[in-house]
């Protein structure tokens, strides 16, 4: 049964793994973490359909699958399309009575930044805009990581990727993130959420309300990678905080256009300790961490705009 | 109404049958609404586009119980198709030249994934330049793909094709996605005589199974589809779609010969047409196959014994079928429309042809046509001509070992 009603504590976590260990993740993996925790909540009746990265490759080595629910992968950039497909496909089975009616099957669809910013921007904002019943839970760890740390539309200002190296001429990835909640918003769906594994309680409730959801939804989770941000393996939760902390990452919850901070931060980290923590970082000079503090400044303003409260304050002297 | 006594008799007799005026795009809707589809995700293109029209317009006036998934691109439209059909329901989609071309990796992606998808192809000729008319690049470019493909030649065949086309499959030891074509303009567009069949006669000549027949998204019975093959399984997997495209064959002949002994109208691999005493044969594939006949006509007016073959199932290709029909001939044809830009002959249909003949070690004087391009119209004229040219070829014994594209505009002459 996936839950209806949001936990107040860990221990309200359902204990049956639907994502089970064996996977070929990196050690410290956050978008494992975080398909452990979602399949917990979706529980037996949810199909899921995953788009090529990370997730689905270490996951799906034949003869093995980590998955215990049907799951379905065709592409890397056709997530939305293939959900969309398996949602019809339960409507019509369930209209003409090969699928018990009262039967709630949720659609859930899996892609990381690659699939969802970048190359499945189409097939997503397709699924969004015909108004399909479809979870769709975005794992971003900034980067194309499955195919060796290459920039995507999702990679942060400044941050070393293998197609933004840092050099002579130039340092890193020189344009801001693109923002797919924006994109979501535009497209005025029911339930849009941020989430991060450093904050579980948060995000498991931000995945059942999502799951709950008659219509599209959107929750795009914050997936520190090992590797790929060169974080020791032990480190994934603690710097996957420090972007909360910092403003770096807020926590939204956008339900029927209406946004609100879930979880407010009274005074803010200086940018520097997310920043230092992380070796796709470490060329960067004061004045670039400089920039990168005027930039979450100016996000920050804008989201205390939005929500209409001072939902995170200024940074810590 | 009939007047004559009704005695009961043993045998039932084919009911006559109402002949509507249809198009080919009609009969493809008329198809799906038959076969009782449960998902059609379709991105409209030219010529293709009255099959999504008249679907849309059968469910809006619930003729049809179907989800219609506007899909915003043909990309997706595969995608919808394939993971539709991955959840158990049967699936129909259709499409043509770039938006064939834009679905590409996923065909590929149907057929390994053993999705029984159907679709209509309107054929049209690739960009660039580009081009809405009729030729069969697109179902050309399609041949490795994985998928069963079947060419139509008129109205009614794109309808029995595509019935034919469910039953086959979803057929257990298939498992395979179908391709029907209907050639863009001249079928989908141009009304001819149809005899549909009732829905009923549909839906018990490809019924639709119970939903575990086959391994589907079912939180039930949980599998993971899409796996990671790496290469100590990926070569197995191919093998094994190998041999269902082979074994295919016998579903493919069984659901034509059923088909002729339920509504009168057998179907096979091939059709050969006055082929008993031909000195001489064209081989071709689609609408075009009419337009040889026209011309096998002709000469046989004038005395030349003419023939002509018309594949109509190309993948997989009929080459037992086919040698055999060309036995006793002098010469052999083939009247491409589509090029395989520097292949060993330019026409793909050509090589399939002449690979069938050569490993049986048949050895014949053949040539390869290549017309009608981007639509370009084909006269009997011109297929006449082609014909004299293989008495020519049956007389010196000799191949035409480069391909010779018709009706061109130039200094040289209509034959480059």
């Amino acid at each position: 049964m996936a839950l209806t009603k949001p936990i107040k504590s860990l221990w309200e976590i359902p204990r049956e793994e639907r994502f089970v260990g064996g996977h070929a993740a990196c050690q410290g993996c956050g978008a494992a973490l975080v398909l452990r925790h979602l399949t917990k909540v979706v529980g037996k009746d949810a199909i899921i359909v995953n788009a090529t990265g990370c997730m689905e490759v270490i996951s799906t080595l034949f003869p093995r699958t980590a998955w215990r629910n049907p799951w379905l992968h065709l592409a890397f950039e056709n997530a939305g399309a293939a959900a969309s497909g398996v949602e019809a496909a339960l409507k019509a089975l369930q209209r003409k009575g090969v699928i018990d009616k009262n039967r709630y099957i949720k659609v859930v669809a899996i892609a990381g930044d690659g699939g969802t910013f970048d190359i499945g921007l189409q097939s997503l904002s397709g699924m969004l805009e015909r108004g399909h019943d479809v979870m769709y839970v975005v794992y971003d760890n900034e980067a194309y990581m499955n195919t060796g740390i290459q920039r995507s539309g999702a990679t942060p200002y400044g941050a070393w990727t293998t197609t933004t190296p840092v050099g002579k001429k130039f340092r890193g990835e020189w344009r801001p993130k693109k923002d797919i909640v924006g994109i979501a918003y535009a497209h005025r769906i029911p339930y849009i959420a941020t989430a991060n594994p450093a904050y579980p309680i948060d995000m498991i409730n931000k995945f059942i309300k999502a799951y709950n959801t008659r219509g599209p939804s959107l929750v795009h989770v914050l997936t520190p990678c090992t590797p790929g941000w060169r974080i020791p393996e032990s480190k994934t939760i603690e710097v996957a905080k420090l972007a909360v902390q910092t403003g770096m990452w807020v926590l939204l919850e956008i339900e029927n256009g209406k946004p609100k901070v879930t979880v407010k931060i009274r005074r803010r980290k200086p940018v520097r300790e997310y920043l230092k923590m992380q070796g796709r970082f470490r060329h960067l000079k004061d004045e670039d961490i400089k920039k990168i503090q005027e930039l979450v400044d100016k996000y920050v303003e804008e989201i205390n705009r939005w929500v209409g409260e001072e939902a995170i304050g200024p940074v810590e002297e | 109404m009939a007047l004559v006594e009704e005695k009961p008799r043993e045998e039932q007799l084919p009911t006559r049958r109402r002949k509507i005026a249809a198009t080919g795009a009609d009969a493809a809707a008329y198809a799906v609404r038959d076969a009782d589809v449960d998902v059609v995700a379709v991105y409209p293109i030219t010529p293709q586009a009255p099959i999504a029209e008249n679907i849309a317009q059968m469910i809006a006036d619930g003729e049809l119980d179907a989800e219609l998934i506007h899909v915003e691109s043909e990309h997706s439209a595969m995608s919808a198709s394939v993971a539709a059909a991955a959840t158990g329901a049967r699936a129909f989609t259709a499409t043509s030249s770039q938006g064939l071309a834009l679905m590409y990796e996923i065909l590929y992606i149907a057929s390994g994934l053993r999705q029984p998808v159907v679709m209509a192809l309107a054929t049209r000729a690739y960009s660039a330049p580009i081009n809405i008319w009729n030729d069969y690049a697109d179902a050309m470019s399609m041949r490795d793909t994985g998928w069963i493909e079947i060419f139509s030649e008129n109205v009614q065949e794109v309808y029995d094709n595509l019935v034919q086309a469910f039953r086959i499959a979803e057929h257990p030891d298939v498992l395979l996605p179908v391709v029907v074509t209907l050639d863009g303009y001249i079928l989908s567009h141009t009304t001819e005589a149809l005899e549909p069949l009732d829905r009923e006669e549909v839906l018990s000549f490809a019924p639709k199974r119970p939903r575990g027949y086959r391994p589907v998204l079912d939180p039930d019975h949980p599998v993971t589809i899409g796996v990671l093959g790496a290469p100590n399984w990926y070569q197995e997997i191919k093998v094994q779609q190998a041999l269902a495209m082979r074994e295919s064959r016998r579903v493919i002949e069984e659901a034509g010969k059923e088909f002729g002994k339920r509504y009168g109208r057998e179907y096979g691999f091939i059709e050969p047409y006055y082929m008993d005493d031909a000195e001489v044969a064209i081989v071709t594939l689609g609408a075009t196959s009419s337009l040889v006949k026209a011309a096998v006509n002709r000469l046989r007016e004038q005395g030349v014994r003419a023939g002509m073959v018309k594949i109509r199932v190309f993948r997989p290709f009929p080459a037992e079928e086919l040698a055999k029909a060309l036995e006793n001939v002098s010469a052999v044809g083939v009247l491409d429309r589509a090029v395989s830009f520097g292949g060993a002959l330019e026409g793909p249909l050509a090589m399939e042809v002449l690979t069938t003949l050569a490993v049986r070690g048949i050895v014949k004087p053949t040539i390869s046509f290549i017309h009608g391009l981007g639509g370009r119209d084909i006269f009997v004229k011109d297929v006449v001509e082609m014909y004299q040219k293989l008495l020519e070829a049956a007389k010196s014994g000799k191949s035409v070992t480069r391909t010779l594209f018709y009706g061109v505009k130039s200094r040289r002459g209509h034959i480059v």
